[in-house]
């Protein structure tokens, strides 16, 4: 696998192999960042969900933690059938991973 | 006339963070002009994680970085007027105001500018074709989706690297778009080397380097894009285009400071300092010059805010 690290702005462009052994990296930083990044890699994801009652229809959520990366159109998935109803407050659980990420006043 | 210490014009990060410096700085009658009908700039539609890591030493989104401002906001009597164009300003420092009651002008002792910046569009890029619709700013596409919940398109090609565009090819793929490719005409990305990982290797969008977009075409709707390799010159090469068929194209091509109110006042800015030639005239944000990091805009803005105090508080000498 290819990637580029993101631990610090020098952006080294990483080789992984299988077994999570790292090349092209300047630091042992780069070295854990690749292997986790081929090993197990996890993703904050943010996304929206339907609300009511509020000055618009959508209101901001993210996952509360990082999540597989394989199972980032899951949790997408998770959020279809949710409809929230203001008012709504910053960091409430949602459904899931999830949480809203402002609150919604009721309108 | 009645007269603010201080009006601050946007209420964007920038807006915010100004004016509280400025109360900090220990002005009294403070007015925040914001034409959006909530506070918080272009950070309501960055939902994304990203923001904060220098200011508060966490990740947070966009509206969580706002909403840290805008409850501070609230513990103070600073004014707020939503839904609020500020028309005009003069060297005499009279500020006109259209909004939800009609036009008023406002006397103010100093003026802090914190209007953002705005996109920049198809126009001045000089790409051959037709004017079908379906070619928006990548900006456009994020308040679309993110805050109004509409999809701008279902097959989408993106022209830039930036960060907005990189961000959005990532929100529009979650969303069921098929983002076809990520289309860069100098040799290097634009935007965040995280971007370019999180946004287009994770979905496997292609990222054409050293290439740009010689012609968009379509009747009514975007129908496809040609696409060339370009020379050291960014001019295309002969025989290295080719068609990608898809119904939209976003633009991420660069942000232009927003300072209209202060050209037309001739009240000069320098992009540089906060000062701007006119006394008692301050800007900060984006619309002084463009910050990639928000952390970076509410430092900025907080010097502004404590110049625009010390200035009214030395009797108008700074
Ligand atoms: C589309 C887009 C996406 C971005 N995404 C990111 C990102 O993901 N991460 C990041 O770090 N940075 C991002 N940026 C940069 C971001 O703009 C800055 O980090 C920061 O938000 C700038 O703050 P500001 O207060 O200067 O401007 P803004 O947040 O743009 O706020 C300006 C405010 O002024 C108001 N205003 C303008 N003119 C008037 C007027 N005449 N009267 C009354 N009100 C007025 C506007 O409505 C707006 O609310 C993005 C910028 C744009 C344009």
């Amino acid at each position: 696998m290819e990637t580029i690290c993101t631990v610090c702005p020098k952006s080294c462009n990483l080789s992984v192999d299988d077994r999570g052994a790292v090349t092209g990296n300047l630091c042992p930083r780069g070295e854990t960042y690749g292997r986790n990044e081929r090993l197990h890699p996890v993703r904050v994801l943010s996304s929206t969900v339907r609300v009511s009652g509020a000055i618009h229809h959508r209101c901001p959520v993210k996952t509360n933690f990082p999540i597989p990366k394989n199972e980032i159109f899951d949790a997408m998935r998770l959020l279809d059938d949710i409809e929230l109803i203001a008012p709504v407050l910053e960091g409430a659980e949602v459904v899931g991973p999830w949480v809203t990420t402002r609150e919604m006043a009721g309108a | 006339m009645h007269g603010y210490d201080l009006i601050v014009i946007g209420g964007g990060p920038a807006g915010l963070a100004a004016a509280l410096a400025a109360r900090a700085g220990g002005l009294r009658e403070i007015l925040i002009v914001e034409r959006d009908i909530e506070l918080g700039g272009i950070l309501n539609q960055c939902i994304h994680a990203g923001f904060g890591l220098e200011y508060f030493k966490e990740e947070l989104t966009g509206p969580e970085y706002a909403g840290r401002f805008i409850r501070l906001l609230r513990e103070t009597d600073i004014e707020v007027a939503l839904d609020s164009m500020v028309v005009e300003i003069t060297p005499e420092l009279l500020v006109r105001v259209i909004g939800r009651d009609g036009e008023r002008t406002l006397a103010a002792k100093s003026i802090i500018l914190a209007t953002g910046c705005r996109e920049r569009a198809r126009g001045p890029l000089g790409i051959a074709g037709t004017r079908p619709a379906g070619v928006i700013t990548a900006g456009t596409a994020q308040r679309y989706v993110n805050i109004e919940g509409y999809m701008p398109g279902k097959c989408v090609v993106i022209l830039g690297s930036g960060d907005v565009g990189l961000i959005m090819a990532r929100r529009l793929t979650l969303e069921g778009a098929k983002v076809l490719a990520c289309v860069e005409i100098m040799p290097k990305a634009g935007g965040l080397p995280r971007n370019i990982v999180q946004c287009l290797y994770d979905y496997k969008i292609p990222l054409y380097l050293s290439h740009c977009i010689t012609e968009i075409c379509g009747e009514k709707r975007v129908e496809q894009v040609r696409v060339a390799r370009v020379d050291e010159n960014r001019k295309p090469i002969a025989g290295s285009e080719f068609a990608i068929a898809c119904d939209t194209v976003l633009l991420s091509v660069g942000l232009i400071p927003e300072n209209e109110l202060a050209q037309a006042a001739g009240i000069g800015i320098d992009g540089e300092n906060i000062e701007t030639a006119t006394p008692g005239v301050f800007v900060c944000g984006n619309a002084l010059h463009v910050h990639d990091i928000v952390d970076k805009v509410t430092a900025e803005a907080q010097r502004a805010g404590a110049a625009a105090a010390a200035y009214v508080k030395n009797g108008g000498a700074s």
